[in-house]
């Protein structure tokens, strides 16, 4: 039940983009159709729910204070948490390139879809976030589990909603001015304010 | 003859200045008219985050300008003997080993400011403009020009994000730089005088809306349009 919880308030509350301004370079840049946007959700979503419980392995054995103990009893003072963007940011890119050849090989509609944002993937701030968060929140596997799976999914959800609005959004008259980034700013934060009705909510 | 020629004409041609016209242009170029975030869409990211007050935002700024100048230079230097195949671990290398740099520094030195930025730090590594810069420019140009252009994004950036630090923290907690801007200005009209803060500005949506208006305000008056 606590893991439900976890993944309600990961996908509405603690939004990856209206909480925490995370993924937004390629929220605003892939947002204008919403195929594209479903496409990168999807791969959002996958590459969130592996990476962040692979990194929790890598943290729990490898990084934290005492984390070498199962390998011998002389290193149970090591402390490596100063490793840990270098380390994460290795394994996203590593584990995004494995993912990219798993999918070619073996759903290559699917690969074709996908296209340029699997690899861009790698350097999405919410990638990097998510896996930063649970070390930093001290979750246990399960949660960083769950917890990768609903903040990918709040990804998916805010951007194939901004997706959809913008569609609509061309046949307004919106200022010279206000036109592309401007107006979607606004409207992100518009967003946000629907989004900040969740809070409000306990689990 | 050709090689005799041809370093007569090396020799001759004379040393470009230290701040030559050019130069110059790499840095003022993305304040204003090619800023990074309100022109090009990059770095949004991580900073908005940090801007409810000026202060991290300050820190923030100074983080971002050192690892993307750094990162500038070194990629730079390297860029001959970088595989082009290879070269986003690279750089992805070297911009989180300057983080951690910038992020062990902060523990020491200001553990207060570290606690209060926390994750926000280690994602200057996917901050769109460090990635940008070097693959847009360091990897094809010297080093001291690098630098210069890594230093004129840096800038845009930061001017940017104080910017909305500034809106924010003013109508939202009421002070700049932690100074009680709306007592002062409040107790000027009396005991019964009040000014309120606006609890929305705090909010996540305070940001987008200041970003979203500073845009407006910003491409109207370089005329820029996006189609």
């Amino acid at each position: 039940m606590e893991l439900f919880s976890l993944g309600i308030r990961s996908i509405f509350i603690d939004n990856m983009i209206f909480a925490y301004f995370l993924g937004m370079c390629s929220f605003l840049a892939v947002s204008k159709k919403v195929s594209t946007a479903l496409g990168l959700g999807a791969a959002v979503i996958f590459v969130l729910s592996v990476t962040t419980p692979v990194n929790w392995l890598l943290n729990e054995f490898v990084l934290k204070e005492g984390a070498l103990t199962w390998a011998s009893a002389d290193l149970a003072t090591i402390d490596l948490t100063f490793l840990r963007f270098i380390m994460f940011i290795a394994i996203i890119a590593a584990m995004v390139q494995l993912v990219e050849m798993v999918v070619e090989k073996f759903a290559p509609a699917l690969y074709g879809q996908l296209g340029i944002f699997l690899p861009l993937i790698a350097v999405n701030c919410a990638i990097l976030g998510g896996s930063l968060f649970m070390a930093q929140r001290d979750y246990t596997f399960a949660e960083s589990a769950v917890y990768g799976f609903g903040s990918g999914t709040g990804f998916f959800l805010a951007i194939v909603a901004l997706a959809a609005i913008r569609e609509k959004l061309k046949y307004s008259h919106v200022p010279n001015g206000l036109k592309g980034l401007g107006i979607t700013m606004l409207l992100t934060g518009l967003m946000g304010l629907a989004f900040m009705s969740f809070m409000g909510i306990d689990l | 003859m050709s090689a005799e020629t041809l370093e007569k004409a090396i020799a001759k041609k004379p040393a470009e200045a230290l701040f030559s016209k050019r130069r110059r242009k790499l840095v003022t170029d993305p304040l204003i008219d090619d800023n990074p975030i309100t022109i090009q869409v990059l770095g949004i990211c991580s900073a908005l985050a940090v801007t409810t007050q000026m202060k991290p935002t300050l820190v923030m700024a100074i983080s971002v300008i050192f690892v993307v100048a750094m990162s500038n230079f070194v990629i730079s230097v390297m860029r001959n003997t970088i595989p082009s195949r290879v070269r986003i671990i690279v750089q992805l290398a070297v911009v989180a080993t300057l983080v951690t740099l910038v992020s062990e520094v902060l523990k020491a030195f200001a553990y207060d400011m570290y606690k209060e930025l926390s994750v926000f730090i280690g994602l200057i590594i996917t901050n769109c403009i460090v990635m940008g810069r070097l693959e847009a420019f360091a990897l094809g140009n010297k080093p001291y020009d690098s630098v210069l252009d890594g230093l004129g994004s840096a800038l845009g950036y930061s001017w940017i994000i104080l910017t909305v630090a500034f809106f924010r923290e003013l109508w939202g907690s009421g002070s700049v730089f932690g100074l009680p801007i709306f007592e002062y200005v409040s107790s000027l009209f009396g005991p019964d005088f009040k000014l309120a803060t606006n609890g929305l500005m705090v909010s996540p949506v305070g940001a987008f809306i200041i970003l979203g208006l500073i845009i407006w305000v910003q491409r109207t008056k370089t005329g820029y349009v996006e189609h």
